[in-house]
């Protein structure tokens, strides 16, 4: 009993590395390769999950849906819906450094909070959507645990592959380029917001096919699923912690950060119950207080991004996108 | 609807907000000004200056107007250890790090005000505070008070950095920081004072509005949009702008339930800030753009 309730855990974890590292993925893409900066994580996240309930799900009273189409049409529609909403975002924001991204994406992530909270014909508000399909999911408890994992490995290393070929690619070589010297870039004729916004789009499309993949795990998604500020914070410290710009190293650090995160919650709910609630924020501090670390000691990552070409790249400033900040520096000087 | 009603529901409930907003947008401003980056832990510093100013009342017994320099020095120095211990060490290194190693502290102020004082709502004082009638106008004390010490202080502040030796510096280091630091100014202490002032300015923020509406942990962080979106409407490193921008945040805000369903306050501020950034991202009184 010990050992399949251990074995089940760890099938349990496994399905939740896999969707975090689409995250973490979807990440890489925006701030490894493009150095863009997204703290709305969560907000395209919760776009995927529900656009792909909605889109699946049977119908329902008072609220929209009953559409019933395929599961793979509900990620396809998650990852196309969270493109969508990049979209106009990328397009106003990404003329100018990533710090006003930073402040818009958090926007946008209260805003689709906010949607899905309190529109009722949409979302079922509180509620929530239930009876989300979930592929296999009238097996067997543990054969259900495994198929689905099966699922999202496999998903995972489709985009893994997919995105690793992207990024040696030709296009991969541009985007790092336009990372480490815009203007240069912008010399060799790089349309330098477009190529942004492409990677902006596409890393926000990975993140809502998570979210897609989380939904039909848990058959059901609610506004509480879903922790804005702590799921986008995961999903950074787990790139950085990781190594952005390296998509191994953002699977890895979502593999570690993910067991810390949870074997952590196992040992506060050791503790007495009147300290739950320290217990909880306690740990939102550790995490916060890692990213520190990492940033400090460590900021290349576990897995540091692979030096391409001669040694003397720019990319040795460790940590992701290289020239932007100071660039914007020596610009506001004039 | 009459006039009066408007202005009593809506135009001085958004000047009050506004106002607490305008404290914050000019911390903002001042460190995308100077220190030139986005500073995301603004909101939860304010939090904490509001929960500081509680247990002064709470273990004190002092009255809130009592508690609020208290909160301001306390913060102030907080703000300062944060910059040494977090901020610092990666002056050299690109300054979006430093945005992100800000959101890490966001998370870390919030959690330790959390963990000390819980995550139920608070209150300064008991009771209910009545409005009174300025010849129709119905204004509480603590509204009075809040739009009073807020042009007292940003006024202040304005004299400091128009007159002082000590505030041209600042504004030194915000037009050209090379230049600056070739003309003698020790950017280090300037550096401090900027985080002194933005902590305090940060504290006065986050008890103004646990006096007008309640002490909540994330109160904070749910201001940081409309705060982000009045520095920018304002224009960057612009005082002046940042007040004019967080009035004009606040009382649209407030306008907006109007025709909104009021949960989508917070949208205003970010098409506001949407907006500004489409048609004229210098802002209103030609800002910097980063």
């Amino acid at each position: 009993m010990e050992w399949l309730g251990l074995a089940n855990y760890a099938v349990f974890m496994a399905i939740f590395i896999c969707i975090y590292a689409l995250l973490s993925l979807g990440l890489n893409i925006q701030w490894g390769f493009t150095g863009l900066f997204n703290a709305g994580i969560a907000g395209f996240f919760a776009v995927g999950a529900y656009t792909s309930a909605i889109l699946t799900s049977p119908p329902a009273d008072g609220r929209l849906g009953g559409f019933d189409l395929p599961v793979v049409a509900g990620w396809i529609g998650a990852m196309v819906v969270a493109g969508l909403i990049a979209w106009p975002i990328g397009k106003i924001c990404l003329r100018f450094r990533s710090d006003y991204l930073a402040i818009a994406t958090i926007g946008v992530a209260e805003i689709i909070r906010l949607v899905i909270k309190s529109e009722d014909w949409l979302t079922n508000s509180a509620r929530g959507i239930t009876d989300i399909p979930r592929p296999f999911g009238d097996l067997p408890y543990v054969y259900s645990q495994l198929a689905y994992l099966a699922i999202v490995a496999g998903v995972l290393l489709i985009a893994y592959l997919m995105v690793e070929r992207q990024i040696t690619a030709p296009w991969g070589r541009m985007m790092r380029a336009i990372r480490d010297n815009e203007n240069a870039a912008r010399a060799m004729g790089k349309d330098v917001p477009y190529r942004r916004l492409e990677a902006f789009i596409f890393g926000s499309a990975l993140m809502g096919l998570g979210g897609a993949l989380f939904a039909h795990f848990n058959r059901t998604i609610t506004p509480e699923a879903i922790d804005p500020m702590i799921a986008t914070f995961l999903v950074w410290i787990m790139l950085i912690l990781g190594g952005s710009g390296n998509n191994r190293g953002a699977i890895l650090g979502v593999a570690v950060v993910w067991t810390i995160w949870s074997l952590s919650e196992i040992v506060t709910d050791q503790l007495p119950h009147e300290y739950a609630v320290q217990a909880k924020y306690l740990r939102v501090f550790l995490i916060g207080l890692m990213l520190q670390l990492v940033l400090r000691f460590r900021s290349e990552g576990l897995l540091p991004e692979p030096q391409v070409g001669h040694a003397s790249g720019s990319g040795a400033d460790a940590g992701g996108p290289g020239g932007t900040g100071a660039k914007g520096d020596a610009k506001s000087g004039g | 609807m009459g006039a009066m009603e408007i202005i009593n529901f809506y135009v001085v409930p958004g000047i009050v907000v506004g106002s607490i907003y305008a404290l914050g947008a000019v911390g903002i401003t001042l460190v995308f000004a100077i220190l030139r980056y986005a500073h995301l832990a603004h909101g939860d510093l304010a939090t904490l200056g509001a929960f500081l100013a509680l247990g002064a009342v709470t273990l004190g017994g002092v009255s809130p107007y009592v508690a609020l320099p208290i909160a301001m020095v306390l913060t102030a120095a907080t703000a300062v250890v944060l910059d040494k211990a977090f901020y610092e060490y990666l002056r050299e290194r690109p300054k979006i790090i430093t945005v992100m190693a800000s959101l890490g502290v966001a998370l870390m102020v919030r959690s330790v005000v959390q963990v000390v004082w819980g995550v139920d709502a608070e209150t300064y004082t008991g009771g209910i505070a009545r409005a009174e009638n300025w010849w129709g106008l119905r204004l509480r004390d603590r509204e009075i008070v809040t739009v009073a010490a807020m042009i007292g202080i940003v006024a202040a502040l304005y004299l400091f950095l128009q007159r002082s030796k000590w505030g041209k510096a600042m504004r030194a280091m915000s037009d050209n920081p090379d230049l600056a630091l070739l003309s003698g100014v020790d950017n280090k202490k300037v550096v401090m004072l900027t985080w002194v002032i933005v902590g305090g300015l940060c504290a006065a923020a986050g008890v103004f509005l646990g006096l007008n509406y309640e002490l909540r942990s994330m109160m904070g962080w749910t201001m940081l949009l409309p705060m982000f979106a009045a520095a920018i409407l304002g224009g960057v490193g612009r005082v002046e702008g940042a007040v004019i921008g967080g009035l004009i945040v606040g009382i649209a805000e407030e306008m907006s339930t109007l025709i909104l369903p009021s949960e989508y306050k917070a949208a205003t501020a970010f098409a506001i800030l949407l907006v500004m950034l489409l048609v004229r991202p210098t802002g209103l009184l030609r800002g910097k753009v980063l």
